[in-house]
């Protein structure tokens, strides 16, 4: 087939690609832009089959098969609540994906360049045919590129079986450095640089390449493994980011317009979405990547008073008298998985015309956005589920909020207390309602391990336990 | 234990301690009810309503003192009362116990317990107990009602065929209960309403209740309502100073002035003087909820409604909530059941004086022949401190455009920066990067700003499904994959058919479990 073809089926795919990643501006129109995206991709793996230089049809088509298979049983099994694990895992192959294009490309080279030294007028195919037209100093860049390619592509790989292990509690969510800390990151980075100036220069290729793909193995393991599970999101988006940029390097080594572009759309994107979020922590997006919260500043403030517990029926009276109506869903429903509970529970003060609403702060979750799409799961509509800064301003009118396993995001210690390590994040201000009721399991602080003056504030309620059971139980009572 | 309501034998009083409703409560706490013949009368409830729900009526005040073990009532008890008393009968109803040392002194010696209803202290779980408020609620209501009754105008602003009519102007002097039930009445009324307090935190629920607060110009000594259990403190000449003026600027444009200020424990402190009474126009009307302790308005006669020279009314009546018999008894009735409630824990009948009670413990003021007022600070702090809330700056549109400009100028001279910046980037990799380089380069960097771009766009509930959208596209790596596994060697294409196989589970894996979640997306 020619190659104009396949060069104007990248540009469809590419207009496509855009397409759907603009399309999530809304609800609706998300729908459509995940068919957009499919088609992009069946688009491009195609006009790649039938172009210039394809052999090995069978192969190709037997591994996209059982890859194929093994995505669709994955993705149908796996529980909502378990999306970000998911999502780490899968951003692993990608990584992996690059390393192993890039040693190909390595070895290509390699054997062109063999027979260019040879002198044999060798007749390539595929990708060693668009190696053999390369004069010395492209070959040089390219080396640069197929050495960042591996790099980035390593550093996810790692990074990401990290994150999916500390979502998913196979690993202590706790954040963990080996002794030396940020010293032995950067001596790897030293080192790997140096290894790809090596790479560059000296001979046995491969051998360097093997060093920089351990060594980023190790930055991206031990990277990860300082940051806490608190800020997962945030890795999660960065490493997002990282398989995009992999991706657009192992692109320019392929000379692939495609893979740049998309590659390059998903880097900016996945960083444009870690930089929402560290914003929405009012946290320095340095700092977060850097591992746990930063140095405390002085002590923080005492907390006075007591916690105290409240039994359901309590809630359920509340409930009923209420008629403005807050539910602040935090991990804890995820990992409850009580979000039919709570949307039963929504059908039914709804139905006694109360006004119920969600209030979703952007880093509620484990992922951004992560309780919207177990809202949406437990079929709550979503134009009742509002973002913080939508109904900030609306708590003091509010006669009950209940507080579904969060914790620091309705901390009011980030605005009083000035020494607090959260200070100045933004936070829901539901110590403002009448009466907050907190589902919890115990007495336990939240995920960055700082006590919540919430808790102890006279118009809150301990509602311990279960948030699923503590739902359940709420359920019969409203009448 | 039986529980006995006196009929209120104080000049006017129309309250009565329990209604009948109130006794069935009363009842199923296990407690048997008894009421003076009468009582319920000025409220609307008769005696046969009483008998009607179980409770037995006693024919004079001796008859039912005589039968029961807790008495009470609404207003502070008489003398005589008191003396009819015997030892570890309780008494439940206001007291003043900081105004009638000598009653307590009496109560003491008599042996009896008093608990007072205005004692009880203001923590959210003793609400349901707070007299005060409740009586507060319906004085603020009350004192709209009684207001929109002596001004000859409408409260709303209409625009008819016979004319133009402006809506009142109302303002509302301290934003205690009293005050923001005024304030909610008035506005309900479609008065436009202003209200000032000098606590800085309740200026939000002045706006939640739909009035304009009116903030003073004044820096330091801003008090904070948290440190005095909720209530106002006294405030300093300075302040008391800027605060009169204030009013005095706006006494000639309103219609309507009620004032709740009080002080715990104070006389009501001197807000609306003679002067701004004399600088208001004819017709206005001022409600003083104050009056019984000495009114906030020079001109306040307690008990009284006066008219003075320049046509302004001044209204200084005390029994507001006795003017709404039926209701102040009804929520009263519901005070007292509850403070009963939490007196009686095992639901049995049984009077439990828990003096370890923060609520109990504040409003016994004698108990087991002493003298316990005043109580100790309460263990639990009532409210937390709050910040001093900062007048919104207004900018003058010279400043606002100044800011405007140096924001623009800031903005253009980041992004130049940026630009310059880049494009010496550029030249840099330009003049040592092969061209072919540069074509791709170019490429790439456009697909950074489109996706920079789109991205800003998308919404927050969907960023989830971004990601695992942005995962599966990013397994675009299929395509070098898919280049290299038709060249080379058997260690190329094994290394790229495991690639293909990876990108697979990813392609399809990312799609369906994107198209699941946004699936789940719907509207109510």
């Amino acid at each position: 087939m020619e190659y104009g073809f396949t060069t104007a089926a990248y540009v469809v795919a590419a207009v496509l690609f855009i397409l759907s990643l603009g399309g999530l501006s809304g609800q609706e129109s998300a729908k459509r832009a995940v068919w957009y995206g499919i088609a992009a991709m069946a688009l491009a793996v195609v006009a790649t089959l039938i172009g210039p230089g394809y052999g090995n049809w069978g192969l190709t088509l037997i591994m996209l098969a059982i890859g194929g298979a093994i995505g669709w049983v994955v993705a149908k099994r796996v529980q909502m609540t378990e999306m970000p694990q998911l999502v780490a895992a899968m951003h692993s192959l990608v990584g992996l994906a690059a390393v192993l294009i890039g040693f190909n490309a390595q070895f290509e080279l390699s054997r062109v360049l063999r027979a260019r030294a040879a002198d044999a007028a060798a007749q390539f195919e595929g990708f060693a045919a668009v190696l053999a037209h390369k004069t010395p100093a492209e070959i040089a860049m390219l080396k640069v590129e197929v050495a960042l390619g591996i790099f980035i592509g390593a550093v996810t790989f790692t990074g990401s079986i990290v994150a999916f292990g500390k979502l998913a509690g196979k690993i202590d969510g706790k954040p963990r450095k080996l002794p030396g800390g940020h010293m032995l990151n950067a001596g790897a980075a030293a080192l790997s640089l140096l290894a790809v100036i090596l790479y560059c220069t000296a001979g046995a290729p491969v051998l360097w390449l093997v060093l920089i793909t351990l060594l980023a193995f190790f930055i991206g393991y031990h990277l990860i493994m300082g940051i806490g599970g608190a800020d997962m999101p945030v890795v999660v988006s960065m490493l997002n980011s990282y398989s995009g940029w992999a991706a657009a390097a192992i692109g320019f080594t392929l000379g692939n317009d495609l893979l740049i572009v998309v590659g390059a759309l998903v880097g900016s994107s996945g960083a444009i979405l870690s930089y929402i979020m560290c914003k929405a922590m009012n946290r320095n997006f340095v700092s977060v990547i850097l591992g746990g919260f930063g140095g405390e500043t002085g002590p923080a403030m005492e907390i006075e008073g007591e916690q105290v517990a409240i039994d359901a029926d309590g809630v359920a009276a509340a409930l009923n008298e209420a008629d403005e109506i807050v539910i602040v869903p935090g991990y804890g429903m995820a990992v409850a998985q009580a979000q039919q509970s709570v949307s039963e529970l929504t059908r039914k003060l709804r139905a006694k015309g109360k006004n119920v609403r969600f209030a979703i702060h952007p880093v509620a979750g484990r992922l951004p956005g992560h309780m919207n799409v177990l809202l949406a799961e437990a079929k709550v509509p979503y134009d009742i589920v509002l973002e913080m800064d939508e109904i900030n301003e609306d708590f003091p009118n509010t006669d009950v909020v209940i507080v579904i396993g969060s914790n620091d995001i309705v901390n009011p210690a980030a605005q009083e207390d000035p020494n607090s390590p959260i200070a100045g994040m933004p936070v829901l201000e539901v110590w403002k309602a009448k009466q907050v009721f907190v589902s919890k399991r115990g007495q336990g602080t939240g995920y960055s391990g700082i006590e919540n003056p919430l808790f102890y504030k006279e118009n809150t309620r301990m509602f311990y336990g279960d948030a699923k059971k503590s739902i359940d139980q709420l359920l019969p009572m409203i009448d | 234990m039986k529980i006995g309501a006196l009929k209120e034998n104080y000049e006017g009083e129309a309250r009565v301690a329990v209604t009948p409703s109130s006794a069935t409560h009363l009842k199923k706490l296990g407690h048997e009810v008894h009421v003076e013949a009468g009582a319920g009368v000025r409220a609307g409830f008769s005696d046969a309503a009483y008998e009607a729900a179980g409770v037995t009526v006693e024919p004079n005040a001796a008859a039912l003192i005589g039968a029961a073990d807790v008495v009470v009532k609404v207003r502070p008890p008489s003398e005589a009362e008191l003396r009819q008393m015997r030892r570890g009968q309780t008494l439940i109803s206001h007291f003043w116990p900081a105004q009638n040392a000598d009653l307590l002194e009496l109560a003491r010696e008599q042996g009896v317990t008093a608990i007072a209803m205005d004692m009880v202290p203001r923590i959210s779980r003793a609400q349901k107990m707070d007299a005060l408020s409740s009586m507060a609620n319906i004085a603020g209501y009350r004192a709209v009602i009684e207001a929109a009754n002596n001004f000859g105008r409408f409260f709303t602003g209409q625009v008819t065929a016979a004319g133009k009519v402006p809506p009142a102007k109302v303002l509302v002097v301290g934003a205690g209960v009293a005050g923001l039930a005024a304030i909610g009445a008035a506005v309900s009324l479609g008065a436009q309403v202003h209200a000032f307090d000098v606590r800085p935190e309740v200026a939000e629920q002045i706006e939640s209740m739909g009035a304009e607060f009116v903030y003073l110009d004044f820096q330091d000594q801003v008090q904070d309502g948290a440190a005095t259990g909720g209530y106002a403190a006294p405030s300093s000449p300075e302040f008391r100073e800027k605060q009169l003026e204030k009013f005095r600027e706006l006494a000639p444009e309103m219609d309507i002035v009620i004032t709740t200020a009080l002080i715990p424990g104070r006389d009501a402190p001197k807000l609306w003087t003679a002067d701004m009474v004399a600088a208001m126009k004819t017709g206005s009307v001022i409600v003083d909820l104050a009056a019984e302790r000495g009114g906030n308005c020079d001109l306040t006669v307690p008990d009284e409604r006066i008219v003075t020279e320049n046509g302004v009314v001044v209204i200084g009546y005390t029994d507001f909530p006795s003017r709404m018999g039926a209701q102040a008894s009804e929520l009263y009735g519901n005070n007292i059941r509850h403070m009963l409630t939490d007196l009686t824990p095992g639901k049995d009948g049984v009077i439990v004086q828990n003096m370890e009670d923060d609520v109990i413990r504040g409003a016994t003021v004698t108990f087991d022949g002493d003298v316990t007022w005043p109580p100790p600070p309460p263990k639990v702090a009532a409210i937390a401190a709050q910040k001093p809330r900062e007048k919104p700056k207004e900018l003058t549109p010279e400043e606002r455009r100044a800011k405007e400009i140096a924001d623009f100028r800031a903005q253009t001279r980041s992004q130049v920066t940026l630009l310059v910046g880049g494009a010496v980037a550029m030249l840099l990799v330009g003049l040592f990067a092969p061209a072919s380089f540069l074509s791709h380069f170019i490429v790439f960097v456009l697909a950074v700003f489109v996706g920079f771009q789109v991205i800003w766009n998308v919404s927050h509930s969907l960023h989830t499904p971004l990601m695992a959208i942005t995962n599966a596209i990013s397994s675009i790596i299929i395509v070098g994959a898919l280049l290299q596994i038709g060249s080379g060697g058997w260690l190329v294409v094994a290394l790229a058919a495991l690639s293909v196989l990876m990108a697979g589970v990813n392609i399809f894996g990312g799609f369906l479990v994107t198209r699941r979640m946004l699936a789940m997306f719907q509207k109510s």
